[in-house]
């Protein structure tokens, strides 16, 4: 299919749906390491151009994987609402940023189309759109999401308490998750990556984080990420989790990399449905990240943008509680630098939210990438008003996964640059405690001596 | 500055909690940002870190291990950060020289490679490797001849298992630098190495340093997966899987 856009000094033409798709990318290592970005930047904007005169019907009609290749591209495709898709099918892509950014687009608005668009679709317009529209349009969107407290509530901003050790050490890991409930985080979940992914470390883990949260009764979640397989038998053999963890990738293949598939999810879900400790309804959690796909050389040829999309489209499936990208996480050939990072963390959470899901992000960076903490903070307060949660590790130094996200201290001053609050019951929680008084920490916080233990 | 804490500066209990704890933790605060002197422990860890990255394992390491060394497709430290894919494959003079120089079709193929921290190899590789080589021998399991590969991801496994028909491979691979530690090392294995085995069919031993699993316990723990590994044919979720049909009986 003859593709083409006059836009610029000359006629340029692309082949397929999928290489516009590529090519109209921002500019990301990842993309040229698969050896599917633009050439030029001019060939970047002609790409662009073509891709915004694109419908959405030329985009439901060809997905980047075969439907028949890839089980993610059947879950996306038959999610579709069909009426809601007639009624939009002639949008160009174009016309879908413009109804997007429009003052007069309402969250209703949006999510009354939402039903009919596929992670393509989505995709496609990220790409059509400059920093302050993902964060204009990311922001508007209200997506909240219920396990044992609420998340994603208008004027409210949850954070990821993430307590991880090098060791499993059970004992650092309840003085870590005491220090950051010192600093008000952990509403989102406290969630711990272990070392050694077996069922008795998982279910130690479990047991620990539920003992801090019952003893205090603190309306929260916890949550250990080892792999699901992992995690479900610890869950039946009587392991208390709220939520099951798995990482996802966009294609059929990279799941096969992370060792699960469709059928393998769709079980953990109906276990979790049945046997998780939480109220609930929502409690699956998931993580992902630009270029996951390409690092299994599960790509397809499709660049990371459009997979990361897929990711959403695939956990919509199991209605989460809360997903976010591990934006840094992956290193310097997938996101090379600063600019790279923030700008994939934009387009990640803007995606998330389109396709409806409780959507965070892992603000983060590597050693070995060309950033700093300077460009995680920045991205944070970019995406203060836009993302459900952040996660936070004391200082923003994880000395587990050795990498750096954002530190426990950064929770209160995103709230207090934004007037916002944490979810409201962990906020009422947090008053009773003497931590938090009318959205502001009060003295005593900070304290990790405030909880007993050590 | 009203609400820079601690509070209880002299608090035993804080000063037990942050000084056992490898994360920064009782670091206090200034009003919601951290203190001057840990922000700049901090941002000076960093710079340290980045500075490790860029550095080489010693020629002289190498020798004193006696490993045969060899380079991944990768040029430069450059290279190997943008190019995963030329880190995980070798020439075909490499191979041929491989074949030619060492074990054919060994019970276990011993890899080092620096991965994205040489100092990881430094400090961890002399103790490591004799107490492997020692208990893979005591388990009566042949090793094939040790290689050290410059410029290496993990999978380089399964390009040089293949090359040299190893029934299983063990890489020791050094970390991404942390900013509490750059000696972090990972130990992967896999049972019948080809190009193209799927990271789920890998097992994976990491954290590997002094402050976290010391390389004496992981050589214990690397040697007992790699007998489990030959004797139930199996590597990855496919060994946990042999584990569970095995528990049930």
């Amino acid at each position: 299919m003859a593709i083409t856009s006059a836009i610029g000094r000359e006629r340029t033409t692309f082949d397929s749906v999928t290489e516009v798709l590529a090519k109209a990318n921002e500019r990301k290592t990842g993309d040229e390491l698969a050896g599917v970005a633009a050439r030029s930047d001019a060939e970047r904007v002609a790409a662009k151009d073509a891709l915004s005169q694109l419908t959405l019907e030329t985009l439901r009609e060809n997905p980047v994987v075969p439907y028949e290749d890839d089980e993610v591209t059947r879950v996306i495709q038959d999610t579709v609402r069909e009426p809601v898709y007639e009624r939009i099918r002639d949008w160009t892509v174009g016309e879908l940023r413009e109804f997007l950014v429009d003052s007069n687009t309402t969250d209703e608005d949006i999510s009354a189309i939402r039903p009919g668009l596929t992670s393509e679709m989505i995709a496609a317009v990220a790409k059509l759109m400059s920093d302050m529209d993902l964060v204009l349009v990311a922001s508007k969107l209200t997506v909240t999401a219920r396990c044992n407290n609420t998340i994603g509530e208008p004027g409210r901003l949850s954070f990821r308490l993430q307590p991880n050790d090098p060791a499993d050490d059970i004992d650092n890991i309840l003085d870590s998750t005491r220090e950051g409930l010192a600093y008000g985080v952990g509403d989102a979940v406290i969630g711990v990556n272990p070392v050694t992914d077996n069922v008795a470390t998982t279910t130690e883990i479990l047991e620990a984080t539920r003992g801090i949260i019952d003893e205090y009764e603190i309306p929260t979640q916890n949550c250990c990420l080892s792999h699901v397989t992992t995690q479900m038998d610890a869950i039946r053999e009587g392991a208390p989790a709220d939520l099951i963890f798995q990482s996802l990738a966009g294609t059929e293949a990279g799941n096969d990399e992370f060792g699960v598939d469709v059928e393998m999810l769709d079980e953990a879900y109906e276990l979790g449905k049945k046997r998780c400790s939480s109220a609930g309804p929502n409690i699956m959690y998931f993580e992902t990240g630009q270029g996951s796909e390409l690092s299994g050389d599960a790509h397809h040829d499709v660049d990371q943008v459009t997979l990361e999309a897929r990711c959403y489209g695939l956990a919509k499936r199991y209605d989460p509680f809360i997903v976010n990208t591990v934006v840094g996480f992956i290193g310097p050939e997938y996101l090379y630098d600063g600019k790279q990072v923030i700008r994939a963390g934009l387009e990640d959470v803007f995606m998330g939210k389109l396709h409806g899901i409780s959507m965070g992000i892992d603000a983060c960076y590597t050693n070995h990438i060309q950033a700093d903490q300077n460009d995680i903070e920045r991205l944070a307060m970019l995406l203060a008003t836009a993302a459900n949660y952040f996660i936070t590790v004391p200082m923003g130094d994880d000395v587990m996964l050795n990498y750096q996200s954002n530190s426990y201290h950064d929770a209160a001053s995103l709230w207090e640059l934004h007037d916002l609050r944490p979810a409201a019951a962990f906020e009422e929680w947090l008053e009773e405690m003497g931590i938090m008084h009318e959205g502001r920490l009060t003295e005593k916080a900070g304290d990790p001596t405030l909880f007993a233990g050590g | 500055m009203t609400t820079t804490n601690p509070p209880n500066d002299h608090d035993d209990r804080l000063d037990r909690i942050a000084d056992r704890n490898p994360s920064r933790l009782g670091v206090g605060r200034a009003g919601s940002r951290p203190r001057t002197e840990t922000l700049l422990e901090f941002r000076s860890d960093h710079g340290i870190a980045r500075d490790a990255v860029q550095s080489h394992v010693s020629d002289a390491l190498v020798e004193e291990m006696g490993l045969f060394a060899v380079q991944t497709l990768v040029e430069d430290k450059d290279e190997y950060l943008a190019r995963p894919d030329k880190g995980r494959e070798i020439s075909a003079e490499t191979a041929e020289l491989l074949r030619e120089e060492c074990q054919q079709s060994p019970q276990v193929q011993l890899i080092v490679a620096d991965g994205l921290s040489s100092m990881a190899i430094e400090k961890n590789i002399p103790d490591l490797l004799p107490i492997l080589l020692d208990g893979l021998d005591q388990r009566g399991l042949d090793v094939g001849t040790p290689i050290f590969v410059t410029y290496g991801r993990v999978d380089v496994m399964d390009a040089i298992g293949e090359e040299l028909d190893a029934e299983s491979c063990l890489v020791l691979i050094g970390e991404r630098p942390g900013l509490a530690t750059a000696e972090s090392l990972s130990a992967y294995m896999v049972y019948g190495p080809e190009r193209g085995t799927p990271t789920a069919k890998k097992t994976v031993i990491s954290n590997i340093h002094a402050g976290g699993l010391p390389p004496v316990e992981a050589g214990a723990e690397i040697v007992d997966l790699i007998a489990e590994m030959c004797d139930k044919q199996a590597s990855g979720l496919d060994l946990t899987a042999a584990d569970r049909e095995f528990a049930k009986g």
